[in-house]
């Protein structure tokens, strides 16, 4: 038990030897500094991505004003965005940092189960990300065909990025799915193996759930997204013809034979669905536990909140289709894959009603934290309403190539899952730091992030009923459009690069805290979960000092009658508390 | 893509399962001192976690595997199918295959039984037959290409080149871990412990690459 010499070490003793400088920050095992690894690089490529986002908006808001974009950088704009912000960014952000930062906390273990492999998790998962930043400055640029790759064009003349761009795309993606394979190896194999005594199952934080069944996710869906690279690389490189059809392209035979772009949809979206969950379901988790948190109340329905994450998990694999609603599929095939879509609205269903249900009476601080949480409630209900709207096929076949898409899927799985990544950032910062930040910075942020949002995707939807499309690069003679569409688009640009703006609130606020922000208390919101517990604030290497927490109770005993105290901490044996509850609602 | 959905049904019913014995009737809200059922430590028994986590990774390349299937039986059912000759080596292949599994079992029994002096013999033995079996697949592309059936003939020979070759990279990484075991066991630096449980999870990691391999097989030999 090494590590326990290490965490029993002078803190200050370790600084004047740069070796541990090195093992301690940099090839670090620990999964602590892994996941502050992760989400510092994640964050990087996010704002890249950014960056991105808003050379496309200024294009669509004014267009013919921008020199420097033209359609091959607009469609280059549009692939590395989406790519970036679904894969590079929130799934690495959700299962490679909070994932590693909260599974050995809060089920009290002292670090992931396979250490080694964390940190190689970690080291090529960034030998993906720089691969694919290389891929900006290739010949040619990065790919242009869109975030979903779709063959024919991705790899035919005419696309941007053909020569270089897309095979660094898919090498890097094949990078990124051995990195999440090892890190989602280690997050399942240390919620099975590594929980403290009496952290039984149902006894986990709700967070750790949704961690949990959305790596066993990525683990079953990445596959089908490394052998679509795979063949995808094979039908570039060599020649075969696994999703090329017999093409002529710029009056030549590229020698292709009867392929089938389809097939690659397929296999695209039996990934792509499913990761959709991968980021929702950490921030369902999140919320779960923010909102019960910093409303002093247990968070209603447990058990159904872990069969919900459960059916949610198994229902999203068998919904991929209806992104595929205007291949001309059999309608038969549309009308199967409408009913699962439509019925995973039900689980989804009761988790808002869940979590409406928490803050119902409770005691309600409205901090930073718990304003993302209540924030994100708003957005992916908004969101997911018009899911229902597009799971239908005959609303689907008109709104698909409109704006009502963008709009849609930027609320439910882009605004929604980054104000949970703020909210739980803002909620764990005392505890990864030890300081705290400041609070009307954060708040500003918050409103800011959340009324400008509205202000961007609300309109959108609007001109994607009035028939907007998207993925073009200009409208050109677009006469059925009213030239209001235009102005309401120049809106939108404005609204985008005010929430692009207000992002720096975060940063200055980061270095705020981290410079003179005031020492944090170990446990400043008040909650029960184990991560809160530890003896050392940050915690330090080994989580736990000497001895290990023990469990005795689950993660939400707050306001429990008959105790001082508006929490329970889980920790606390049922002889110093009382010992829970008669049933599970509010007393 | 029934056959990507059967593989990943059986998973995840098998997880749903576990997770319906570990929660069923439980009272999450009640608090109550820990008694039997409390877990072990972090840590405490590292080669179950080891088990553990080489399950799941067999359950990735399941979907791996299934999903390249899904995707020849869709690819199938277009017009410029033309459906592929197996070399005959391939029986003799599986014969190796099957050999080297029952090698390594045969090894596995010993270490288990702690009758050391199979090690060796049986260790070498399952790598002979293993690299027999790779070298075999590449005599049987060369037998192909010989005949004229190249990557970019067909699709049914671009999936058989596909299917054998993420096979033996499969396999090529597990006599990654067998040339480990066996250079620690020659090289006299093994312990007792460690050296079995990687000859144990071994020897499961080639069942299971048997497997996935007849059921290659029976699928290049049906279609």
């Amino acid at each position: 038990m090494s590590y326990v010499a290490i965490a029993d070490r002078d803190h200050e003793q370790e600084h004047h030897d740069p070796q541990t400088f090195i093992t301690k920050y940099i090839w670090s095992q620990d999964h602590k500094v892994i996941a502050v690894q992760y989400g510092i690089t994640a964050v990087f490529v996010g704002l890249i991505a950014l960056g991105l986002s808003a050379m496309m908006r200024l294009q669509l808001g004014f267009p013919d004003t921008f020199s420097f974009i033209n359609p091959e950088n607009y469609y280059q704009f549009i692939t590395m965005h989406g790519m970036i912000m679904v894969i590079y960014l929130l799934t690495a952000l959700f299962l490679g940092g909070f994932g590693n930062y909260l599974i050995p906390l809060m089920l009290g273990a002292r670090d992931m189960v396979f250490p080694y492999m964390n940190m190689l998790s970690y080291w090529v998962y960034l030998l993906s990300v720089i691969i694919l930043v290389i891929s900006f400055f290739v010949p040619g640029g990065s790919t242009g065909a869109g975030w979903t790759l779709y063959p024919p064009q991705a790899i035919m003349q005419g696309t941007p990025g053909t020569d270089w761009g897309i095979l660094l795309m898919l090498v890097s993606l094949a990078v990124f799915i051995v990195a999440f394979t090892m890190g989602g190896l280690n997050y399942v194999t240390t919620v099975l193996q590594a929980r403290c005594r009496g952290m039984t199952l149902m006894r986990m934080p709700l967070s750790v759930w949704g961690i949990f069944i959305a790596t066993v996710l990525g683990l079953l869906a990445f596959p089908a997204l490394l052998v679509s690279a795979i063949m995808m690389l094979f039908d570039k490189t060599l020649m075969t013809s696994f999703f090329m059809p017999a093409i002529s392209s710029m009056g030549e035979d590229p020698g292709y034979t009867g392929g089938s772009p389809i097939l690659f949809q397929h296999l695209f979206w039996f990934f792509g669905h499913p990761e959709v969950y991968i980021v929702a379901l950490p921030a369902f988790g999140i919320v779960s536990d923010l909102l019960s948190t910093h409303a002093r109340k247990n968070i209603f329905g447990y058990r159904m909140m872990v069969w919900a994450i459960i059916a949610i998990g198994g229902l999203s694999f068998i919904v991929w289709a209806h992104h595929m609603y205007v291949s001309g599929m059999n309608p038969y095939f549309g009308f199967f894959f409408a009913t699962t879509t439509l019925i995973i609205a039900v689980p989804t269903a009761l988790k808002v009603y869940n979590w409406v249900l928490t803050l119902w009476e409770g005691n309600i601080h409205l901090r930073v934290p718990m304003l993302f949480a209540i924030g994100f409630v708003f957005t992916f209900i908004h969101g997911g309403l018009t899911g229902l709207f597009l799971g239908n096929v005959t609303i689907d076949l008109p709104l698909s190539d409109t704006y009502f898409v963008v709009a849609h899927f930027h609320m439910v799985m882009g605004v929604s899952p980054i104000l949970v990544v703020f909210g739980a950032i803002y909620h764990w910062w005392p505890k990864i730091t030890g300081r705290m930040y400041n609070e009307t910075l954060g708040k500003w942020h918050f409103w800011m992030t959340f009324l400008g949002t509205y202000m961007i995707y609300l309109p959108m939807h609007y001109l994607g009923f009035q028939g907007v499309p998207r993925r073009y690069f200009a409208m050109g003679n677009t006469e059925f459009l009213p030239e209001s569409a235009q102005t309401l688009n120049a809106c939108i640009t404005l609204s985008a690069l005010f929430v692009a703006a207000a992002q720096i609130l975060f940063f200055i606020n980061v270095i705020w805290s981290l410079t003179r922000g005031p020492k944090a208390d170990p446990n400043p919101w008040h909650a029960t979960t184990l991560e809160w517990q530890t003896p050392d604030t940050p915690p330090k290497h080994g989580n736990w000092g000497h001895d290990l927490p023990v469990v005795y109770r689950w993660a939400y005993d707050y306001s429990v009658p008959g105790y001082p105290e508006d929490f329970i901490p889980q920790n606390v044996p049922p002889t110093e508390a009382p010992a829970g509850r008669e049933h599970e609602g509010n007393d | 893509m029934e056959i990507g959905l059967i593989a990943l049904a059986i998973i995840l019913a098998t997880l749903l399962g576990w997770l319906l014995k570990q929660s069923f009737n439980t009272q999450p809200w009640v608090a109550e001192a820990v008694g039997d059922t409390a877990h072990h430590g972090p840590f405490g028994d590292a080669g179950n976690s080891r088990l553990i986590a080489l399950v799941t990774f067999l359950a990735v390349v399941t979907s791996f595997f299934a999903l390249i299937l899904s995707a020849y039986a869709l690819r199938m059912e277009l017009g410029d199918w033309v459906p592929l000759t197996e070399p005959q080596l391939l029986w003799l292949n599986t014969g190796l295959l099957v050999l080297a599994s029952t090698a390594f079992q045969w090894t596995r029994n010993g270490a288990v039984k702690g009758d050391a002096s199979r090690l060796k013999p049986g260790l070498i033995a399952t790598g002979l037959l293993t690299a027999g079996f790779v070298a075999g697949q590449l005599v049987a592309w060369q037998q192909l290409q010989a005949s004229g059936q190249y990557l970019t003939s067909n699709p049914s020979t671009a999936f058989f080149y596909l299917l054998t070759g993420a096979h033996a990279v499969h396999i090529l990484g597990g006599m990654y871990v067998w040339a480990r075991a066996t250079f620690r066991v020659f090289s006299g630096t093994a312990e007792g412990g460690p050296v079995r449980r990687s000859i144990e999870l071994c020897t499961i990691y080639w069942h299971f690459l048997l497997l996935v391999w007849l059921v290659l097989f029976g699928f290049l030999l049906s279609t």
